[in-house]
């Protein structure tokens, strides 16, 4: 029965990988119905996994085991149910509490991580002698790297009309972000294709086995 | 509606991409691959970690970009195992769980002698990204009490020791997009001083870059299945990212022409323009 | 008042835990630590508190009948099936409320939970986002001209990003001399990359920290306050 299963199972991914398929050629109700799907099981998902990977070994486990030792995880619990309030029309200044709370965290936690993280380490990892590198390519590698930096966090700079000596430096900033953006591009491509790849190495390995698995 | 006429179907254009996907993996052509200096920063990090050192591998994605993480993950965690190294398995991501275990199944039969909770253990999901990372840093065990199958890491020997992230030699996140190895560097490596690593898709690679610096944010970077296929070739284990490679050069190419094309067409029609 | 007292909370929080970077010791270091548990346990609940909202949305959509009613029921019915199967039979090694499943798992090869995700959800979601394959291909066709400098420039370093990783890219000038190996496309690719493109994505990093440090502030101090809603 278990190898049924299986075959069953191959058949309905390569079936609902066919149905979103269909949308390239037009929008039709299998695709409709496979979109729901996607959407409802997701959903699922993260709910069963919320319960059994958080809030059942973080809160009620220890809740049950020591009560006593954990009995301080209640303003959590009761902050988390304050936040689930918000699904009653009059519950939403209640949740307003737990959602202080978590916005009040993260704000502090990424104030100083970004100061350290994205700013700082990042300008301590510009300042640096380009002509330090082993060879020319590097050396104007590393030029090109600390003038890009500068030039494009110059062009970020909108309280100062961008014309004059800092236009042009602006103008510059925007040269190295246009060739960023342009690498971005090209991974990005490269990204999509191989996520078609993954899906076409199902279909013509694992269903119709075309290619061997 | 005569404009309308005269654009190309973009169905011709899907087609056309699908083939070029299609074919190269039917034929397999057998392309080269050459390695590139971030994947061998990561490879080597692995290399050279002493055997029986702890490390947290950390599966930050879902089946959305399984086709571009799950080799290298793969591919990293056979290095790991080959190294004799102690994976402790965590994820940012919920469905990062069943990636870290798939790709564990796939590999039992080429280490028989592993052990649950000795060699390895899968501690599961835990939400939050940067505020759990850094509470994980504080005290590993409030945020892990059990590992995924409910078991207490009390009674996993694997664990024993491992209360921050001190006895750990790295961390390398799997990472699709946020929360992930962005926030793997700013808590772990730059709060904790934890080496980091990790593998991203193409099209989170360019913004992680600035972390591969002179300051060390991130030791190496694989990206995309460009980087899994190098990966794969200095583990010397061909796996699906290889055999995909040819399919990513051939659709790349088909790309570049209609690039090439679409500007064509633009400069002969702004030509004719000008005659007018 | 309903809205004064979240805002103290905020700032109290936000405060601590700045603080608390600075002197990790006791006191600071133990609360925020505390803080930082409780975090992950109401993060569970706001988890929650999305898949119900999203139950709630679809059931109004099906109650008044909006346009293609019918198709929400199939989000609902499925987000109750997963649902069900994880609490009954649990998940992998996870017990559920009717025990671990054994022998639905003897029958169909894996819990009927884990079963749905491999075979229909791992799928639908892969292919979901598959389809951006086709639709990158035919945008690069009709957007990418090069009508100024620009985007001339964006578009050479598209063009030979893309070249440089593949393996033909690797053919194309595989038969270059050593001496001028610089000029060999993977290396091409690695330079930009590593030079130009760094930094460019540098400069936004910085200036995305920048706003982000920004409305932080704001927000702990009270002048950004949209996240508490209306009222």
């Amino acid at each position: 029965m278990v190898h049924f299963f299986n075959i069953l199972g191959i058949w309905l991914g390569a079936y609902f990988t066919l149905a979103i398929f269909s949308f390239l050629y037009k929008d039709n109700p299998f695709y409709k119905v496979a979109e729901q799907i996607f959407v409802g099981l997701s959903a699922g998902y993260w709910f069963i996994y919320t319960i059994y990977s958080i809030l059942i070994p973080n809160l009620f486990n220890p809740l049950k085991a020591d009560f006593g030792a954990n009995w301080i995880k209640l303003v959590p619990a009761v902050l988390g149910v304050m936040m689930l309030l918000r699904l009653l029309p009059k519950g939403n200044w209640i949740s307003r509490y737990p959602i202080a709370f978590s916005i009040g965290t993260t704000s502090g936690l990424a104030f100083m991580k970004f100061v350290k993280s994205d700013v700082i380490k990042q300008l301590t990892a510009t300042m640096i002698n380009p002509f330090a590198a082993g060879n020319w390519i590097d050396v104007i590698g590393q030029i090109l790297l600390v003038v890009g930096t500068i030039t494009g966090v110059i062009y970020f700079y909108f309280s100062k009309k961008h014309e004059g000596a800092f236009g042009t430096t602006a103008k510059i900033g925007i040269y190295f972000l246009m060739v960023s953006f342009g690498a971005a591009f090209g991974y990005t491509a490269m990204a999509r294709i191989s996520l078609l790849i993954g899906r076409l190495q199902f279909l013509l390995g694992d269903w119709l086995g075309i290619i061997p698995h | 509606m005569a404009e309308k006429k005269k654009q190309l179907d973009r169905r011709w254009i899907f087609l056309t991409i699908f083939l070029g996907v299609a074919l190269p993996l039917i034929l397999k052509i057998g392309l080269p691959i050459s390695v590139s200096e971030n994947v061998r920063n990561v490879y080597e990090l692995v290399e050279n970690t002493p055997p029986d050192s702890k490390v947290i591998l950390s599966f930050d994605y879902d089946p959305a970009s399984k086709p571009e993480l799950h080799p290298m993950a793969r591919a990293v965690v056979k290095q790991c195992f080959q190294k004799n190294l102690k994976i402790i398995f965590t994820a940012l991501w919920p469905m990062g769980v069943q990636m870290a275990s798939d790709i564990v199944d796939q590999l039992k039969d080429e280490f028989p002698n592993l052990k649950y909770g000795e060699n390895y253990v899968n501690l599961g999901y835990k939400a939050g990204g940067m505020v759990t990372i850094q509470a994980m840093g504080r005290n590993l065990r409030a945020i892990f009490p059990q590992d995924m199958n409910g078991t207490s890491i009390d009674e996993l020997p694997i664990m024993n020791g491992v209360n921050n992230f001190e006895t750990i030699a790295f961390v390398i996140s799997f990472s699709a997009g946020d929360p992930g190895i962005k926030q793997w560097v700013q808590v772990a490596h730059d709060t904790y001083k934890l080496k980091t690593s990790g593998g991203v898709t193409g099209v989170s690679a360019p913004a992680i870059l600035p972390y591969v610096n002179e300051q060390k944010q991130l030791t190496g970077l694989i990206a995309g299945l460009k980087g899994a296929a190098e990966y794969e070739k200095l583990i010397r284990t061909l796996g699906t990212a290889t055999s995909g490679m040819d399919a990513q050069s051939l659709a790349h190419l088909i790309i570049i022409v209609f690039i090439l094309t679409a500007n064509i067409n633009f400069w002969i029609a702004k030509k004719k323009e000008k005659k007018k | 008042m309903k809205r004064k007292l979240p805002l103290l909370l905020t700032f109290f929080i936000g405060i601590l835990m700045i603080i608390s970077e600075f002197i990790p010791h006791k006191p600071f270091g133990s609360i925020s630590g505390e803080v930082e548990n409780w975090f992950l346990i109401i993060s569970g609940f706001a988890i929650i508190l999305g898949q119900l909202s999203l139950f709630k949305v679809n059931w109004f959509k099906i109650r008044y009948k909006e346009q293609n009613w019918q198709y929400y029921i199939i989000t609902l019915v499925s987000f109750i099936v997963m649902v069900a199967l994880g609490i009954f039979w649990g998940t992998e090694k996870n017990p559920g409320l009717l025990g671990n499943g054994n022998q639905i798992s003897a029958f169909i090869g894996s819990k009927p939970f884990d079963y749905l995700f491999d075979n229909i959800y791992q799928h639908l979601q892969a292919t979901m986002f598959s389809l951006l394959a086709f639709f990158i291909a035919s945008a690069a066709y009709r957007a990418f001209i090069a009508r100024t400098f620009e985007s001339t420039l964006l578009l050479v370093a598209a063009i030979l990003v893309m070249l440089g990783n593949t393996s033909i890219g690797f053919l194309l000038t595989g038969w270059i001399p050593d001496s001028l190996n610089f000029l060999h496309l993977p290396k091409i690719t690695e330079f930009i990359m590593k030079y130009p493109t760094t930094a460019g994505q540098r400069a936004i990093m910085i200036g995305a920290a920048l706003g982000i440090i920004g409305s932080s502030i704001r927000i702990i101090l009270g002048i950004e306050r949209s996240y508490l809603g209306g009222d």
